[in-house]
């Protein structure tokens, strides 16, 4: 299968009155046809602007795409005119967003919703694309469809939103659908739902998705392939599987513990990371996890580690240390001995959490 | 190939069987909660109907002149009596609320309707165009209203259609600001980021899902200055810079009759005041009461 989607050196910043944010910095990744990718990471860490970077839709003034390409289908959204950008977005790259109470119109029924973006692109008929519009709210789930096509948004609960979203970034057939966080909104028994249907309709239609997540169950069970953001920058790729089995970068060690399982004793405790993410208008010199990061070493400080693949293992890492990080790790829990107090550099101790009261 | 989940909506329906009430039942429920508001409504349809049908309606043609009965008191034959060219002022009024009536509407309508989509459109492209235009419009509001008209009128003679222009004008920047700081924070919602993920054009975007989403202060808007443009014409007319005499207009016929006839004929004055008066309360009245009903803070549900 084809590659589909290459972002190649993407640099995104923001200028603020503190000083110019490097919310992405120079990520490269790939989606072929047909796959889906994650891109994890915690708040604040790019992932989001990766994604509005490939929409060209980062806020501007304040907000550039400062460097980079992002190769669709063999051509570079960046150099699109603004016009033949507009026919890219909804028409090739459909985009689900994060807050289905809000990312549907109020004032608008969920038909007109539907078929606007089939009357423009596809330059459908009306009646042709009320009959689209039917056959979508089928596919995700509704018994009614030409019902619900009357209907207002706030006569929908939130799962159900989010299925007429993704209903919505599907209607043009898009080769791509980029999700930002689609469930995180959600109940927890709801999200299962709407991740099994974008899994089943990714499938059924060869749909590529990029689902940006800070939930990692969602990457282990709907992902081919993972990227993991820290800091505007790709510390850690590899398939789903070995990402799990055998993580090679300390942050995604530490991202795989804090993360409650049900295969450990109840009164096992979280380990969270500790400290915070770094101010990304002065991101430190080397490798900006070092102050939280329990196996530096002294030369993470000076040389920033290159993302580079990890010898016995099939992914690639931004750690010099990663051979180290593969060998301690007999599995997530069971890994190197709490991080070693941390210095004066530090913002903040961790928060702590006890689970399974 | 797993199969897509189906039928989960019955499950999960919520107040989707909450019925869509007719217009008849949301009138009779706002005319419950606000009589005031009803009765200002009331005389607004009053008026509306009177200059519909204002050839049926007046006893009398409005500009034919009777010099039998000049300055007649009122009487049977001329219920609100007769002006200087023994023309009845009753017919007068009812052809006068039919200019009132078109330079009102007009008014408010084109005066509300730019002035939201200038309001909308500055709020949706943000940062220099925001600027610039929230800028001019500020010039144009440091002037009242009514000298604002006088300007456009002194440039554009008089006539219905030039007056309609020049209480239109003023009443753009107003609209403007009160759209725009509503359409500030429909910027923010993530429905027109999606719109704008989606494709859509600029125009688009602010024409047919923003512009829906500010209807409520578009509404409240509309209603006030129906009474205002209203009274700026009368204003306009009286000062004889407004609708050209033999047409029928309030301010016209208080024009005339102030000066010369206050004490031999009060008629003439008198009931072209009231109607304006009436005009213009019932107005205020049905717009504040709009307001308060649209007003979800104010709303007691």
């Amino acid at each position: 299968m084809g590659v589909l989607l290459s972002v190649q050196s993407l640099v995104t910043q923001f200028s603020t009155s503190s000083g110019i944010v490097r919310a992405v910095d120079g990520v490269s990744w790939d989606v072929d046809e047909g796959e889906t990718v994650a891109l994890v990471g915690e708040s604040g860490c790019g992932k989001s602007v990766t994604a509005l970077s490939i929409m060209r839709l980062v806020a501007q003034p304040a907000g550039r795409i400062v460097s980079g390409h992002v190769v669709f289908k063999g051509r570079d959204l960046l150099t699109l005119s603004e016009e033949e950008m507009r026919r890219v977005r909804g028409r090739e790259i459909g985009m689900i967003f994060q807050e289905p109470m809000t990312s549907l119109n109020p004032v608008l029924t969920v038909g007109r919703q539907l078929t606007e973006g089939l009357e423009i692109h596809l330059a459908m008929r009306q009646t042709d694309a009320r009959a689209r519009a039917v056959e979508l709210l089928g596919m995700v789930g509704f018994s009614d469809p030409a019902r619900r096509l009357t209907q207002y948004p706030h006569q929908f609960s939130g799962g159900m939103r989010q299925r007429i979203v993704i209903a919505m970034a599907l209607a043009c057939n898009p080769p791509l659908v980029l999700a930002d966080e689609p469930t995180t909104a959600l109940d927890v028994t709801i999200q299962a739902q709407i991740l099994e249907l974008m899994k089943a309709l990714s499938r059924r239609l060869g749909v590529a998705m990029l689902i940006i997540t800070h939930n990692l169950g969602v990457v282990a069970r709907y992902a081919d392939r993972v990227n993991v953001m820290y800091a505007g920058r790709i510390v850690e790729r590899a398939s789903a599987r070995e990402l799990y089995r055998n993580p090679r970068h300390p942050y995604t060690l530490g991202l795989l513990r804090s993360v409650p399982r049900l295969d450990e004793p109840r009164r096992a405790r979280l380990q969270p990371i500790e400290g915070q993410p770094p101010d990304l208008t002065r991101l430190p010199t080397g490798c900006s996890f070092r102050p939280r990061c329990a196996f530096r070493v002294e030369y993470c400080a000076t040389e920033e580690p290159p993302l580079r693949e990890v010898p016995d293992a099939t992914h690639v890492s931004a750690c010099w240390e990663a051979e180290r990080v593969g060998s301690s790790n007999g599995g997530p829990r069971n890994g190197p001995p709490s991080p070693p107090a941390l210095g004066s550099t530090s913002a903040q101790p961790g928060r702590s959490s006890r689970h399974g009261e | 190939m797993s199969s897509v989940p189906r039928r989960i909506d019955d499950v999960a329906e919520l107040g989707t069987d909450e019925a869509r009430r007719s217009w008849l039942a949301t009138v009779w429920e706002f005319s419950r909660r606000r009589p005031l508001g009803a009765i200002g409504g009331a005389i607004v349809l009053l008026n509306l109907i009177v200059a519909v049908g204002a050839n049926v309606l007046a006893p009398y043609d409005p500009v034919a002149t009777d010099y039998g009965a000049m300055l007649a008191r009122p009487s049977a034959a001329h219920w609100l009596g007769t002006d200087a060219y023994g023309r009845d002022v009753l017919s007068r009024i009812v052809y006068g609320s039919r200019t009132a009536m078109l330079v009102g509407f007009s008014c408010a309508v084109l005066g509300a309707t730019i002035g939201a989509v200038i309001g909308v459109g500055s709020a949706y492209f943000g940062g220099r165009v925001d600027l610039i235009v929230q800028r001019v419009m500020d010039i144009f509001l440091a002037f009242p209203l009514i000298i604002l008209a006088l300007a456009v009128v002194s440039i554009l003679g008089t006539g219905i259609w030039n007056v309609i222009l020049a209480i239109t004008v003023p009443m753009i920047p107003r609209a403007a600001l009160v759209s725009r700081s509503s359409a500030l924070a429909i910027r923010e919602m993530p429905y027109v980021d999606a719109a704008r993920a989606a494709g859509f054009r600029h125009v688009r975007i602010i024409l047919r899902h923003m512009l829906p989403n500010v209807m409520a202060p578009y509404l409240i808007m509309l209603t006030a200055y129906l009474g205002q443009a209203i009274l700026l014409e009368a204003s306009l007319s009286f000062l004889g810079l407004g609708v050209a005499e033999p047409t029928a207009a309030w301010g016209l016929m208080l024009r005339g009759a102030a000066v010369q006839f206050a004490e031999s004929a009060p008629w003439m004055a008198i009931f072209p005041g009231l109607a304006i008066s009436l005009a213009v309360f019932a107005f205020n009245l049905f717009g504040d009461s709009l307001r308060d009903a649209l007003d979800p803070r104010l709303r007691t549900q």
